[in-house]
């Protein structure tokens, strides 16, 4: 069994989390060979929340999937779908079944997902919803009532480095932080230089909360395009983009997955940061070649 | 003010077909200065009307208000109300179902979307400021409404998908309402307020369906 993530976030070692994406269907087969693939070769599995706006496997479903396999895993919750109530009933069902972490995070708008005309709901924000977990962590509900069994939740969040202007994203990272969080999974970065900027700012206010950098190989030129046009808050810089377009056709997957590692080797050497989180939307089979390629525990 | 769109005419058309008497009848007031619901626009939507139904099959009369959300004003139409079967009103939805209210008997029918509470940005276009939640918060945001400016109604600062240059995630035409409440504020000297914590927001400050009962004056 894995050990719980609260324990590795208490260690100094660089931590490593990747994230799995449920399947459209109810077929779990393939999310299933994701989560023996990689549950022994990182600390926590992330599993996604109708990412981008797009109707799956719930993650709830899936962190129990990551569970009964043997593996730790981190609920995202998103505040797109679901009001306080919901939200509250499907932490107190999470924290029942062993699921202990919870990343707390925003949601991508309806409009970029493939429920267009659905009503957003948006009842909180991700910051009320650190809040709210910190709530139930000391056995209440939102509005003071007391539960028959409460929850102990490790709990995390996001943030965009390269968000631009970053001063009002600094300040919601601020009050993130101010409201209790044990660790930071960040959007998927390319410039250093934003992550550092963003390091900077986090180890003034908060010398314990872990930062671990989002990174999502780019693994061929469509996949960029698309991630520049349709991912929000995503940036994949036209360097990067040059570089695989300079890369012989057969060779490009190789070369985002070298130069994904490379990030990872100088993160983990300078100790810029306290981890990384990787993600692969879709294509997890490939993270342990990330993973050898970066030397760790590949 | 209301703004208002109007609705596709093909839409119009199929809930007209079955009435040969028809007013048309616009508001002088909000849907007035958005270019949807004035005299213009009625005239124009009458005269498409008569020449998509043959001649014999239909009589579109017209007729203007100065605001169709008032019963007085409503009721001094009586008269021409009374030579047709169905009501086409170019007035918001608040137009629509005061005239519904105030002939009961006649059939009325939206000819617009009313789509939000806003204002003319500059000539022809019209944007969202107020979404009327009952628990004004512009005190704290430097003036600009993050409940309705903001595409998910963020109450503490920015999501992650701001696009480059202060733009929202979903249409890069529009600007991040947190953005322009960081400017605003810090150049009011008062950054302070962003900083601070709100708690959810309370989303029953109106009991849906509203209703406000003063004492009379």
């Amino acid at each position: 069994m894995a050990k719980p993530f609260r324990e590795a976030l208490r260690t100094n070692d660089f931590i490593v989390t990747a994230e799995v994406t449920p399947v459209k269907g109810s077929d779990v087969l393939k999310i299933v060979e994701h989560i023996e693939l990689l549950k022994d070769k990182v600390d926590a599995l992330n599993v996604t929340d109708n990412q981008g706006s797009v109707m799956r496997y719930p993650s709830l479903g899936a962190c129990l999937l990551v569970k009964e396999h043997g593996g730790e895993p981190i609920l995202q919750v998103t505040c797109r779908d679901r009001n306080r109530l919901a939200i509250q009933a499907d932490l107190l069902f999470a924290w029942s079944r062993g699921i202990a972490s919870v990343l707390c995070l925003t949601g991508h708008s309806i409009d970029i997902g493939d429920h267009k005309e659905a009503k957003p709901v948006f009842d909180l924000d991700s910051v009320q919803l650190i809040h709210l977990v910190h709530i139930l962590n000391s056995g209440e509900d939102m509005v003071g009532n007391k539960l028959i069994g409460g929850t102990d939740f490790c709990i995390g969040t996001s943030v965009n480095p390269s968000s631009d202007p970053i001063e009002p994203q600094f300040i919601k990272v601020l009050k993130k932080i101010e409201a209790g969080v044990d660790f930071i999974q960040t959007q998927a970065i390319y410039e250093l230089d934003d992550l550092k900027r963003l390091m900077e700012f986090v180890r003034k206010v908060d010398g314990k909360v872990k930062v671990l950098a989002g990174i999502l190989p780019i693994i061929d030129l469509s996949m960029a395009k698309y991630i520049s046009e349709n991912v929000p808050g995503i940036f994949v810089p036209q360097n990067l983009i040059d570089e695989l377009e300079q890369t012989p056709k057969d060779k490009v997957a190789s070369k985002g997955i070298e130069l994904a590692a490379k990030t990872i080797r100088r993160l983990k050497e300078e100790k810029i940061c306290d981890g990384v989180h990787i993600m692969f939307t879709g294509r997890e089979e490939r993270i342990p070649e990330v993973l050898e390629a970066a030397g760790l525990r590949g | 003010m209301i703004i208002a769109e109007r609705k596709p005419f093909k839409e119009i058309k199929e809930m007209l077909s079955p009435y040969k008497r028809i007013l048309v009848l616009g508001c002088g007031t909000c849907t007035a200065i958005c270019w949807a619901g004035g005299e213009k626009e009625v005239g124009i939507l009458a005269s498409q009307l008569r020449l998509a139904f043959p001649k014999d099959k239909i009589s579109v009369l017209e007729g203007m208000v100065q605001r169709q959300c008032e019963k007085e004003m409503v009721t001094e139409l009586k008269d021409k109300v009374e030579k047709v079967e169905a009501i086409l009103s170019l007035a918001c939805g608040i137009g629509v179902q005061t005239l519904a209210q105030v002939f009961e008997g006649k059939p009325v029918f939206p000819g617009l979307n009313t789509t939000f509470l806003g204002m003319p940005e500059k000539e022809g276009l019209w944007v969202e400021m107020c979404g009327a939640c009952g628990d004004c918060v512009l005190d704290r945001t430097g003036g600009i409404c993050h409940i309705v400016r903001c595409a998910k109604g963020l109450l503490n600062g920015p999501c992650g998908g701001v696009r480059r240059g202060g733009k929202c995630e979903i249409d890069p035409e529009k600007d991040c309402a947190w953005a322009l409440i960081y400017r605003q504020l810090e150049k009011q000297g008062r950054l302070g307020l962003m900083q601070k914590y709100y708690p959810p927001k309370n989303y029953r400050a109106v009991k849906r369906p509203g209703r406000i009962q003063t004492e009379k004056a």
